[in-house]
């Protein structure tokens, strides 16, 4: 990989700037209405480059990433699949793009029906009654959700209802959630096994319980077997089920969480509808619900009536929990879902659970082949599975850092570490069902040689990476002394 | 389809490696009562030709109308290098900057991003996004009840000039945490708020104030005032700022005596497309001391084990999957991709582009506004100065004025009826450097036009 880019500042010179993409100067007459006292008296600091310079800059540091196009990522729970050209493309259609946000419905009929359709598929494959997409993330979709829970119990009057259950392994999104739906989170423990410990549950639930917030399969990469006990006990109680869709992709087609008795559910519709993660978002968290939940949907939701479409508003959702982004989230993200189910079709949607499982499985079976301690050996894996490297932590003192840092030096993605918290010296590995045997096979010769390594030669392991831009960090600098923000006077 | 790579023979070997006779299997843990019958509401799979013909007619349905619609959504220049180099699929399909050594171009990305957004703010600090202006709002409000120690009580002062989308967002997102939106009402000559409208507040507690620049009608707020007034109370300062306007106007930095706390706003004119309402972002910029009660990714130059210069992602303490329940927010996936879009587009508009480019955006807008008050029936609705937006009230309903616009191809603004029902017929109009002198002739000669077959009421 290359090495470094400098700072785009540092590329930086008074007066020179990509002139070709200005507008003509309108001169200062144009402004001449402004106040003085309101106008910005010295420039901000924006680089001045040529635009050959920027596209450099900016080019070369896209070469400083691992990415799904460049590199197998089987980061667990994050579904790094591959991200269909197709769907970027034909969601950056012009037309699209331009189409304003609060432009008359007659100049948005196509892109309404794609979103309808899309909503109307989304139903199908969770099984659920009703779907809304605005939410912009995961954890936007969980806000969502658990919002819609505390708007159904105050609607019946049951304002005590302030408690969300979290099994221990959960994302760390359903527990911040829950605090910023001003919920109480309570958390219950798994089994050796890895299914919810149902006499914790059982003592959990009572007429406090707002409901339960799970993962299945969890992020333990196990299908929770008793999610049909789990939902009587939270129902007999009073309780709502939350579905964190962050694992669909294991199901897809096989089960949906409206079968298995939740009454809402998130989707990450970029992990299992392959939009893209961007380095970092944008997202999509569609949510959807049961019939009892659907006036409580956040607004805006696209509805039909006959051949048209239009936007179902505050006067046609009273009860909605309201508005949560400026406009309709992030349309662009729902188009390339709705490109890509529309490619899949009903077929194509089963058998991403089936490859996924079975890719999942196969590398899992191959790693214990070799030696690798599965942290759930009983189990089937889901889409993505746990090994644990405790016994080279604690035989070689190589941990599972160490591997996840030298597995970069072999060109893979580190798995998820330390993910969940419950497991030590843990690695979550998914591969998703878009990798072929060949890039299987070769990750697991990687980890066997990483293994090699750490017995013959372990401090090649414990210093790795080796060949990327940079070795490890100081992250303890980095938080101390705090460099947010590149400044003129410190480069002198 | 689904882009899965398997031959039949490797899905054999696949299925011997594991020991089971066929994929089914993998399933059994999986109780049979719960299996999927069928999935008959799915459509049949397309390949991508038929997805591109069926897309490409659907966007020709939308088509491309002359659009003067503003109200939070600008239409600029974007240059063709940004999203060339944003959709390369080094940054398009890579994922949040975790593995530091593997994502130094993403985590230098937002370093750069972090400097351009603060500077622009006038502040010291910047997160990597959150969602978007209206969610950035709700935030920010949240970070003020955690940052603001003196006050207790969780109340927070809304002008109805703030965007009334952003208004319903901060109370569907915040309002569960108890916190309490208060409008203030603005002068009906002037289209601002008043200092006069915050007496009522003078001996309450209040945890901060939020002020739009330019405010949702175009209109440019007394914001070293309104800043001063808050601050002498011990009242934060939100403000929420179009980040074109800010190559022109004060940054929040600087209103007052003392500068804005927390800056907050809607990142799409930073070369993100209209694209139907997103993926925008929100940025935040704050003070350095309250750099720890920020939500959201924060990226930090350090050294690597060679003393050579690296960035990370850093203060991870106060994100959710470190500190679960007790975070500053439930925010994880944020809006890299158009903070990466933004980073390019500020990059090659540099200082003295984007200035251009704000101030003919507000150039358009004045000659449009000129046009469109020759007409008889229209007139400005407040005195004052704008930034490249403005309120004209109208002497008729404004709802088949703009039905027969757009029957002629123009997006002639947004109907204020639902949002300002007591301005009367009023229409909130923007131009922006796309537009030509020619279009704006099209627009005022449409309009002039279409007033004679609409009658006044």
């Amino acid at each position: 990989m290359r090495t470094r880019e400098k700072v785009i500042f540092e590329h930086s010179h008074p007066g020179r700037g990509a002139a070709d993409q200005w507008p003509h100067d309108p001169g200062s007459a144009a402004i001449a209405d402004i106040p003085q006292k309101l106008r910005r008296t010295q420039r901000p600091l924006l680089p001045e480059v040529g635009e050959l310079e920027a596209v450099r800059h900016f080019t070369r540091l896209s070469q400083l990433n691992f990415s799904i196009d460049t590199h197998f990522y089987p980061l667990g729970s994050c579904t790094m699949k591959y991200n269909p050209k197709a769907c970027n493309q034909y969601a950056m259609l012009p037309e699209f793009l331009a189409r304003h946000p609060l432009g008359p419905e007659s100049h948005g009929q196509g892109f309404l029906a794609c979103m309808h359709e899309l909503q109307e598929m989304l139903k199908e494959v969770t099984g659920m009654q009703a779907v809304a997409l605005s939410p912009m993330a995961g954890a936007h979709g969980e806000f969502a959700g658990v919002a819609m829970i505390r708007a159904f119990h105050r609607s019946r009057g049951d304002l005590a209802r302030n408690e969300i259950i979290v099994p221990e392994a959960a994302h760390g999104t359903n527990p911040a959630t829950a605090t910023m739906c001003g919920c109480v989170v309570r958390e219950i423990p798994v089994d050796a096994a890895g299914d919810v410990d149902l006499a914790a549950l059982e003592a959990a639930v009572g007429p406090n319980t707002a409901g339960i917030m799970l993962t299945n399969p969890s992020t333990l990469g196990v299908f929770e077997r008793r999610i049909e006990q789990v939902a009587r006990i939270v129902h007999a109680a009073g309780g709502l089920l939350y579905y964190d869709g962050a694992n669909l992709n294991a199901i897809l087609g096989k089960v949906r969480p409206g079968d298995m008795g939740f009454d809402v559910i998130h989707m990450n519709l970029h992990k299992t509808f392959s939009t893209p993660h961007g380095g970092g978002g944008p997202g999509a968290g569609a949510v959807g619900v049961s019939a009892r939940l659907e006036p409580f949907l956040p607004i805006p939701i696209v509805g039909r009536e006959g051949e048209r479409y239009r936007w179902l508003a505050e006067r046609d959702r009273p009860q909605s929990i309201g508005r949560l982004s400026a406009f309709m989230g992030n349309a662009g993200v729902l188009l390339r879902a709705y490109i890509y189910m529309r490619m899949l079709g009903r077929e194509g949607m089963s058998r991403v659970g089936e490859y996924a499982t079975l890719n999942a499985n196969y590398l899992l079976a191959l790693l214990k082949e070799r030696g690798f301690d599965a942290a759930y050996p009983s189990r089937r894996a889901s889409h993505e599975f746990i090994i644990t490297l405790k016994k080279q932590a604690r035989d070689l003192e190589v941990t599972a850092m160490d591997f996840a840092k030298r597995l970069l030096d072999y060109g893979f993605h580190a798995p998820t570490t330390y993910f969940p918290l419950l497991v030590p010296e843990c690695l979550l590995i998914e591969p998703t069902e878009t990798e072929g045997k060949d890039t299987l096979d070769a990750f697991v010769a990687a980890m066997s040689q990483i293994q090699t390594e750490a017995e013959q030669e372990p401090e090649r392991v414990t210093s790795a990476p080796h060949t990327m831009p940079v070795r490890r960090l100081d992250d303890v600098r980095a938080a101390k002394q705090l460099d947010l923000t590149w400044k003129p006077t410190a480069q002198s | 389809m689904a882009f899965i790579p398997h031959t039949p023979a490797d899905v054999e070997a696949m299925l011997a490696a594991i020991g089971v006779a066929s994929i089914e299997e993998l399933f059994d843990e999986i109780p049979a009562t719960l299996r999927v019958k069928s999935l008959a509401g799915v459509p049949d799979e397309l390949n991508e030709m038929e997805i591109g013909r069926l897309m490409t007619e659907r966007a020709r349905t939308d088509g491309h109308p002359s659009c003067f619609i503003g109200a939070g959504a600008y239409e600029h220049h974007i240059p063709a290098a940004v999203w060339a180099i944003t959709t390369r699929g080094e940054f398009y399909s890579a994922y949040t900057p975790y593995q530091a050594e593997a994502s130094q171009g993403t985590l230098q990305v937002i370093y750069e991003y972090q400097t351009m957004i603060a500077s622009l703010t006038g502040l010291q600090v910047s997160n990597a996004s959150v969602y978007d202006g209206a969610s950035a709002v709700a935030e920010a409000s949240l970070m003020a009840v955690r940052a603001n120690r003196k006050s207790k009580s969780q109340r927070i002062l809304v002008p109805t000039t703030v965007h009334p989308h952003y208004r319903k967002v901060a109370v569907a997102t915040a309002g569960n945490q108890g916190l309490r939106f208060e409008e203030v009402p603005y002068s009906p000559d002037e289209g601002v708020t008043p200092l006069a409208a915050l007496s009522k507040y003078e001996n309450e507690d209040v945890t901060a104030l939020v002020i739009q620049q330019p405010n949702f009608f175009g209109r440019l707020e007394d914001v070293d005032a309104l800043t001063d007034w808050a601050h002498a109370r011990g009242v934060l300062v939100i403000a929420v700022v179009n980040p074109t306007s800010l190559a022109l106007l004060k940054p929040p930095g600087q209103w007052g005596a003392k500068g804005a706390d927390i800056a907050v706003g809607e990142g799409q004119p930073l070369g993100v497309p209209l694209s139907s309402g997103g993926p925008y972002f929100g940025f935040m910029t704050t003070r350095l001391e309250y750099v720890r009660q920020m939500p959201g990714r924060i990226v930090g130059r350090t050294v690597d084990l060679n003393g050579r210069e690296g960035f990370s992602l850093t203060l991870q303490a106060r994100e959710q999957h470190i500190r679960r329940a007790k975070a500053t927010s439930n925010i994880c996936t944020n809006q890299g991709l158009l903070v990466t879009a933004a980073t390019i587009y500020m990059s090659l508009m540099g200082p003295q582009g984007l200035e251009r480019t704000a101030a003919a955006s507000h150039a358009r807008t004045r000659e449009l506004v000129t046009g469109i008050a020759r007409l008889k029936g229209v007139r400005p609705a407040f005195q004052g100065p704008c930034f490249h937006e403005t309120v004209m009230l109208f002497d008729r309903p404004v709802a088949p004025v703009l039905k027969a616009l757009a029957s002629r191809g123009i997006l002639g603004g947004l109907d204020l009826a639902e949002h300002y029902p007591e301005l009367g017929p009023a229409l909130l109009v923007c131009a922006t450097e796309t537009k030509t002198p020619a279009d704006i002739e099209a627009y005022t000669t449409a309009l002039g036009e279409v007033m004679q077959s609409v009658r006044a009421a």
